[in-house]
């Protein structure tokens, strides 16, 4: 089963910041371990939500706002896909991302079509 | 012996259901496949003979439509996740030893990747056999909320493949709280009148002691679970319902008293005071005569702590009229906003009817029979009506 892991950085980038050198290193090399991870495709590094730009089509009327579809705090800060047996093995590569610790969330989605 | 389909079904259905679960992979298809079984046993039964192997007989029925329905879909859309199903329904199956999957399909139903409200609603559907009407009514959701989430929920588990499996060990502590829930919750089914569910509480608060023997919670559960069953023949005389203070106690159960305080004792052992354990203490004292009511409200006073929960307050307000008089009760029960809680205005009459405050009794007890659909709880709440009307009001 592909999952598309979704990380929502929320206030995690913050708190990274302010962590002692040693503790940010150690962010760094976890994230490098979850791309070095069996079954994880890393994506291109997204940037953040404040660069993003929304697109909406209302009655043939293209919409372009500054900002991400949600609002900042929400707002979807980086992805990777990852192939893994089942929904708990997903769930246990999502814990190890270190958003989900300082505040931020993983949102776990099956790859499906849907359409 | 007569064996009824109705019997059969309640025994066999959780288990037909787990093993087509854990044989197909496929929530749906196995719910289909074991209710057209249960449909052509009912057909056939009544003509032909149960068959000395009941279990066989529906499991191999069953899996005999799940084949032909693959068949028939495959031959429409070559869907993957079906073909999946279909390898694994083609499988050999040896027709007499199935194993007990119930335990997988439990934890799958109470995965917390799923909402607690879906992982009891599936539990009670796939293991307890409920019909979705039923799961609504114990809720208090409508009906099409509830099939609602009952469809949210078989569609997440399989495209979001939520292991069907006991989980490891590094997993299983955390996945045991909300599993003890919903044993509580189907527990609670069987204790207002459907016996077979609350052995399948029992059943499973037994299974789940065996696989962790250590947890003190698994203990307090099944200990109050077996204190409570202890009392059910003598919960009704006749049919109707007979309360705890007015019960035959020759009829209660000793074996299962002793086996619940046994359960209770390993339980305080092994260091429990979790909410199960303090249920089970509560329904230990209840077995006593006289009853210490001031100890009961002390722990519902703890377990009110821990849960935050208006229906452990009301029981609160149960035991504190047996200390402090029905006055100093009903205070407790008018501060709850249980509005839509039929023991909240069945217990308000009760206490308003021993204040001789006959009036206000009557309409509190007419609130909770519209609250009810139990027909030996509305035709309880009816004779409290009749002896009312006897009564003038001196409050």
């Amino acid at each position: 089963m592909k999952y598309i892991m979704l990380i929502y950085q929320g206030t995690a980038l913050e708190r990274q910041a302010a962590l002692p050198e040693e503790e940010q290193k150690q962010v760094y090399a976890d994230y490098q371990a979850i791309n070095q991870t069996p079954g994880v495709t890393p994506a291109p590094p997204m940037g953040l939500p404040q660069n993003a730009t929304t697109v909406r089509v209302e009655g043939g009327k293209t919409l372009t706002t500054d900002g991400p579809f949600v609002g900042m705090k929400e707002a979807v800060g980086g992805l990777f896909i990852l192939e893994a047996d089942d929904l708990d093995a997903a769930i246990e590569v999502a814990a190890r991302v270190p958003a989900a610790r300082y505040g931020g969330a993983v949102e776990i989605r099956p790859s499906e079509v849907y359409w | 012996m007569v064996v009824t389909l109705d019997q059969v079904f309640r025994e066999e259905w959780g288990r037909v259901v787990a093993t087509l679960v854990g044989f197909l992979g496929d929530f749906d298809l196995a719910e289909e496949a074991a209710q057209e079984a249960f449909a052509i046993a009912a057909d056939h039964w009544p003509r032909d003979g149960v068959p000395t192997n009941p279990r066989a007989w529906l499991m191999r029925t069953a899996r005999n439509r799940a084949t032909d329905r693959i068949r028939r879909e495959r031959a429409l859309a070559a869907r993957f996740d079906l073909l999946v199903a279909a390898d694994r329904a083609e499988a050999p199956m040896n027709p007499t030893a199935f194993p007990d999957e119930r335990l997988e399909l439990i934890f799958t139903c109470c995965h917390p990747a799923l909402a607690v409200e879906a992982q009891v609603a599936l539990t009670l559907r796939t293991l307890g056999g409920l019909t979705t009407d039923e799961i609504a009514r114990a809720f208090l959701v409508p009906e099409p909320t509830m099939a609602q989430r009952l469809v949210r929920a078989k569609r997440k588990i399989k495209a979001a493949r939520i292991p069907f499996r006991v989980p490891p060990a590094h997993l299983l502590r955390e996945r045991l709280d909300a599993v003890l829930a919903v044993v509580y919750l189907i527990f609670n089914e069987g204790y207002s009148g459907r016996d077979e569910l609350a052995a399948e509480a029992i059943w499973l608060g037994r299974a789940l002691t065996e696989l962790l023997p250590d947890d003190p919670e698994i203990r307090g559960l099944l200990a109050m679970m077996l204190l409570h069953d202890s009392r059910r023949d003598a919960r009704f005389s006749g049919g109707e319902l007979v309360l705890l203070a007015d019960q035959d106690r020759s009829q209660w159960n000793p074996t299962q008293i002793a086996a619940g305080r046994a359960e209770l004792d390993r339980a305080i052992a092994l260091g429990g005071r979790g909410p199960y354990v303090l249920q089970a203490a509560i329904a230990s004292l209840h077995a006593e005569t006289p009853c210490d009511w001031a100890q009961i409200a002390a722990l519902y006073g703890e377990l009110g702590r821990l849960s935050g929960s208006p229906v452990v307050e009301l029981n609160r307000a149960i035991a504190i009229a047996e200390t402090d008089g029905p006055e100093a009760g009903l205070r407790i029960v008018d501060g709850l906003g249980l509005d839509d809680f039929r023991y909240l205005h069945s217990t308000r009459a009760e206490l308003l009817r021993r204040l001789g405050r006959t009036d206000q009794a009557r309409d509190a007890y007419r609130r909770a029979r519209q609250l009810t659909d139990d027909g030996a709880e509305r035709r309880f709440l009816d004779r409290r009506l009749t002896e009312l009307a006897a009564t003038t009001d001196s409050g």
